[in-house]
This record gives structure tokens, sequence and C-alpha cells, in this order.
């Protein structure tokens, strides 16, 4: 005891104290130099009344933020941009849980390894490339209308190029590996006994799915989720280019900031701003996701 | 409860035979005990009663009624699993509600019965307990409670005490029966473990690469084994290899072995099995050893002590056999000491090489 009272923590020596200092140690570092560091220049800037940069003259003020509470159209693209998270995120489960399920529980052996190669593919192309591949598809004459026309003739066009749905099926493509990885992970750790047991007592698939697969694999829902709809906030690259003239989000109000509008404090405060709401659901949401667990 | 029955089934996994054509029938009400080394077929043969398996062909029935095209949820059974497979997202009451609230079960009559069970099952107070939190025991208590709450027509053990220790099992084993006893179920029960299958069951079927190599009463199987197989893998068998003469088995060297049954066809090669503790092993001292019937001289080869027995290991020919002697303050012959070996006609049990 009163060697790990010295280590500061109860139940660590301090050799093995000194070992986890060496092997998390230089991680550490890193992410203070590479994130901490760097954003805490973007909170300070996000204090500063302009750019410190060449001869501008920058002063300390609240201005930045205050604009997001006087102005509705922060406030209504925010919204509008959780509302994409969460519709995002409910696609990416809806159609990314049931392919993690497969893959965990009724494919074995070589298969799965093929079938996993080709959810991991998409990562390993440009995401620029992959959305400008989607314009291929969605655009007036594109793919899917000539395809959908081909099927039924004289169906016209689709018009899906430049809309809402169009942003959603781009960043459900590019972030539904998150969600199909997560769920793998917590489904494969289902015994498949619990789920023969559950069906000995009587349980359809149905009951089996909602009473024991699905609280069992919500850990990793959840992280999926998290996953997902935190960068799906702040995207702007699919918003931009599958929405046009209708993907206007928080995102890319706030690249707007700092690549046309040169107002890097204002495009600073709105992202502290999105962090800050970010952190305040999961602070209120997770100890409510844990009593349910 | 009701009756259970298996009637040439086989399932062939790829190109291994894990069943092939088995027939049994399980009496309403007994207690079965499906034995035999690993491979051989056993928990195939439960999950197929299950219903986790697809038979490829053959019939179950349960009750009368033919099962094989029900799915698993709509059979009717109660399973436990050896490691127990308790719903980890659960307490323990809601572990053994949950066949009652798949099946609607009111809130009133859930509550009685889950406490029925419980009680039956001696885990009283525990309801609020999460898997994680009980003793090995415990969870398999709460296993047995759960596919007992729903009135099952039969109970199903994939070798539920194989994650206990040794004082566990013994405990387990008495309630098991108990229990069994109290509710009068049909259950079937697998287990590779041989002293297991004779505490517990009614009946024993031996199986052996996919085939019901026996089947009786404890006792039956152990006395009367008919295959050189049942008999090394119940208890300690020597096996001793001969051919009919004159109605007698003669072994290679001449001895001429009597068994009670007759052996067969004059001039067919047989084997004889003679339990390890039938032989009565007597110091030869300096005389000359007898060739009586079952009788062979032998030379003690070296003793394993086991507290309650001491087990000799005898050299006869170039055979290496086993004689076990009880601990009734012996004196231990030495290795080496030249000893006669014998047993009554009675134990001399002729079997299928």
């Amino acid at each position: 005891m009163a060697r790990s009272a010295v280590a500061g923590a109860p139940g660590i020596s301090r050799s093995r104290l000194t070992t986890i200092m060496v092997l998390t140690g230089p991680a550490y570092i890193w992410l203070v130099v590479t994130v901490l560091l760097p954003l805490s220049v973007m909170l300070y800037f996000s204090f500063l009344s302009d750019v410190p940069i060449g001869k501008r003259v920058a002063v300390l003020t609240i201005e930045n933020y205050a604009a997001f509470f006087e102005k509705d159209f922060y406030r209504i693209l925010m919204l509008r941009s959780f509302r994409l998270g969460a519709e995002v995120t409910f696609y990416c489960f809806l159609f990314g849980f049931p392919c993690a399920y497969v893959l965990a529980k009724v494919i074995k052996g070589r298969w799965r390894e093929a079938l996993f190669l080709l959810i991991i593919l998409p990562f390993w192309s440009n995401a620029l490339v992959r959305i400008f591949s989607w314009t291929m598809v969605l655009r007036g004459n594109g793919i899917l209308e000539r395809a959908v026309n081909w099927l039924i003739p004289d169906f016209g066009p689709l018009g899906l190029m430049f809309t809402y749905p169009a942003i959603i099926v781009g960043l459900v493509h590019s972030y539904i590996p998150y969600m199909i990885l997560t769920c793998y992970i917590s489904l494969q750790a289902i015994d498949d006994h619990l789920i023969e047991a559950a069906r000995s007592l009587g349980a359809g698939r149905f009951t089996v799915l909602r009473r024991l697969v699905l609280p069992l694999a919500f850990p990793g829902i959840l992280a999926g989720a998290v996953l997902i709809f935190v960068p799906v906030l702040g995207s702007f690259m699919e918003p931009r280019i599958l929405g046009g003239r209708i993907g206007t989000f928080i995102g890319t109000i706030i690249e707007d900031q700092f690549t046309a509008v040169f107002n890097w404090p204002l495009g600073a405060a709105l992202s502290f701003i999105m962090l800050g709401i970010v952190l305040l659901i999961l602070l209120i949401g997770v100890p409510a996701v844990r009593r349910v667990i | 409860m009701a009756q259970v029955t298996l009637h040439e089934v086989s399932k062939v996994f790829g190109r291994l035979k894990a069943l092939d054509r088995v027939s049994i029938q399980f009496e309403d009400g007994e207690f079965y005990a499906l034995l035999g080394p690993s491979g051989s077929g056993k928990t195939t043969l439960l999950r197929m009663i299950a219903g986790f398996e697809i038979l490829d062909s053959g019939r179950i029935t349960i009750a009368g009624e033919p099962v094989e095209d029900k799915p698993v949820e709509k059979r009717e059974i109660g399973m436990v699993f050896q490691n127990y497979a308790l719903f980890p997202n659960m307490n323990v009451f809601d572990n053994v509600a949950f066949g009652l609230s798949v099946r609607g079960t009111g809130a009133a009559e859930t509550k009685r019965r889950v406490g029925e069970s419980l009680e039956l099952v001696q885990l009283v107070g525990l309801d609020q307990r999460k898997p994680h939190q009980l003793s090995g025991g415990q969870k398999q208590r709460v296993a047995l409670a759960r596919a007992l709450v729903t009135r099952p027509r039969v109970l199903l053990l994939d070798e539920p005490l194989g994650a206990l220790d040794k004082a566990l099992r013994v405990e387990m084993q008495i309630e098991l029966k108990r229990i069994q006893r109290n509710v009068a179920i049909t259950t079937i029960f697998v287990t590779h473990d041989q002293e297991e299958a004779l505490t517990l069951s009614d009946r024993i079927g031996i199986l052996n690469n996919g085939r019901l190599v026996q089947e009786g009463s404890p006792h039956e199987i152990y006395e009367r084994p008919t295959s050189a197989f049942t008999a090394r893998f119940l208890g300690d068998a020597n096996l001793l290899r001969g051919t009919v003469r004159n109605g007698f088995v003669e072994l290679a060297d001449g001895t001429r072995l009597s068994s009670a049954m007759p052996p067969g066809a004059e001039g067919t090669p047989v084997v004889c099995a003679v339990r390890a503790e039938k032989i009565l092993l007597e110091s030869a001292g300096g005389e000359a050893l007898g060739q009586g019937e079952n009788e062979l001289p032998a030379r003690v080869i070296s003793h394993i002590f086991a507290g309650s027995s001491l087990t000799y290991l005898v050299g006869w020919r170039d055979e290496t056999l086993k004689v076990h002697v009880q601990n009734r303050g012996f004196e231990v012959i030495p290795e080496g000491a030249a000893v006669r070996l014998s047993w009554p006609t009675g134990d001399t049990v002729v079997v299928q090489p």
C-alpha cells in the first residue's frame, strides 16, 4: 500500500508506472504537440477581432461568440447540421448494423475476410475522388438516372443532384464503414450460446434481436454513432459538392471563414461553439446511456 | 414432460459422419445420459433435438409429434449450456423470467413462477444480481431455473457441470438429480464424464464415431459391456484376446477363460473384458503357478497409490494389466514379485473386438 501511495494510483507499483509512462508518453507528447497546441492557438484566435497576420491589428474581444447568439442565421445552420448528423448516423446504423450482423454471426471463414476488404476498400481511395464519383452517379442524365429510366421507361429525371438526399447519400457512403466496424466488434463479442439460449426459451428472431443482440451491441452502436455524428457536424466537402446551393451547413460556413472570407476568429469561435455543444451532449447523454445498459 | 424419439437420425458435416443412423427412445421422465468421447456426436445429437442442427435424414418426435421442421423456439424445450449462457444484460430475475415474458405471461404470474423456480434451485434472494456477480454454482442454478420455468417438455443439458470444480460438481450432481426427480421431466444429458453418467442417469447411451454403441442402465452398461470400446471407456477394463475352444476362450498361452455367457462359435477370435477391481491378486511366492480357469500368472511392474485404493500394473506376457485393490491395510507387494491373478467366471465378459 505504501508503494502504491508513492505512485499516486492505488494498486500500481513504481516500476509498472514507469512502464506505463514509457509506453504511453510518446503518444501523449505527440497529441499535445499536434492537437492541443494548434487547438489552443485557435482558441486564442477565436477571442481576437482580426487575424494577427501581417499588419492587421487584433484586439481581444468576445464578439465572435456573441455573433452566434445574436444572429439566427448561425443557430439555424447549427440545427440544420445537427439534423444532418442525426440522419446520417441513423442511416449508417440502419444499413450498417445488419451488414455487421451478417459479417459477425452468419458468415464464417474466408468469405468474411473478403467481405471485410470490400468494406474497407473505400478508405483506400481519396475522399474527394469518392465524392466526385457520386456526382457522376447522381447528376441529371447520370448513371442512376439512366439505370432507372432503362428499367422503367419514361420515368423521367430523378432530380437528385444538389439536393439534401444527395448529401445524405454521400455522407452515409463515407461514414458507414465506421458503424459496420464498431458494430462488428461488439456483435462478435456476443457468445452464440446466448442467442441459442434465448431461442430455446421460445424467443423468435426479432425478440432475440430486440432483447439481447441490440442491448449487448449497444456500446458498439454508440461508438459508431459518435464516430460518425461528430465529423458529419463539421463536414463541408460532401455538402458543398453534392448539395451545391443548398449545401450550406455550419461546416461549410466555418470553412468559408478560413478559406474565403479570411475571418479566422469567427471560424474558430463557431468551431468551439460546435465542440462545446457536442461535449455537452456527450456529458448529458453518456451517463443516461450507461444507466440503460 | 414427454417421450422423445429419435429414429435413424443421420448427420454429415462435410466428409465427416457426425451421426450415423442413431435411434433412441427417451422415456417420459427419465434421466438419460449421452456418454462418449469428444467427437462422438453426442453434442450434435443434443443440438439436433433442440433444433440448432438440421438432420440430414431420420425422424425426431417429441411427445409423438414430429419436430424436424419446427424451429427451436417452437419446440418447447429447456436447455442448459456448458457455459450457462446467462444473459449478461439482465439480472437473475429477468434471466429466469425471459422465457415467460417471451410468451406474454402476466406480471403477477411471472413473479410467482420465477419465485417458484428460484426456490426449486435453492437460489432465493439473489434476484437482483447480475450474472457476473454470481459464482459458478449459482450461475448453474440460474441456468437451470431459467430452463425449467417455462415447463418445457424436455430438458437438454450440454455438459452442464463441466466448468465446475470437483467438489462443486459432486454437490451439483446431487442437486441436479433432486431437481430432476422433483420436476419429473424427461432429461437428456450430454457428458464425457463416465462417473457423472453412472451417478446421475436412469439409462446411459454410449456413442462412438456417430454411432450408438450400447445403451442400458448404468449397472448393465458397466457390468455387461458388449464392445471393447464400452468396456474401456467406462471404468478400467483389461482386454484379453483369445479364440473360442470347447466352450472356453483360450488365450495365446493356452490359459482358458470361462465365462457365464456363451463365448461364440468354435474357433472364432474374441476379446474378453475383465474389470480391474474384479481381479484377485495374490502373491505367488515361490510356488509353481497354476494354470486353472480364469487364472493368470503375472509379475508386478509398479503400483499407483490413490488413497482408498491401490492400482497394480502387472505384466502378463507382453501385456500390462491393471488390478485395483481396496485399501484395507494390506502390505504392498513389491515390484518384480510373481503374483497370481484370478477372478470369478461371471466377471469374464466376452465383448465385440
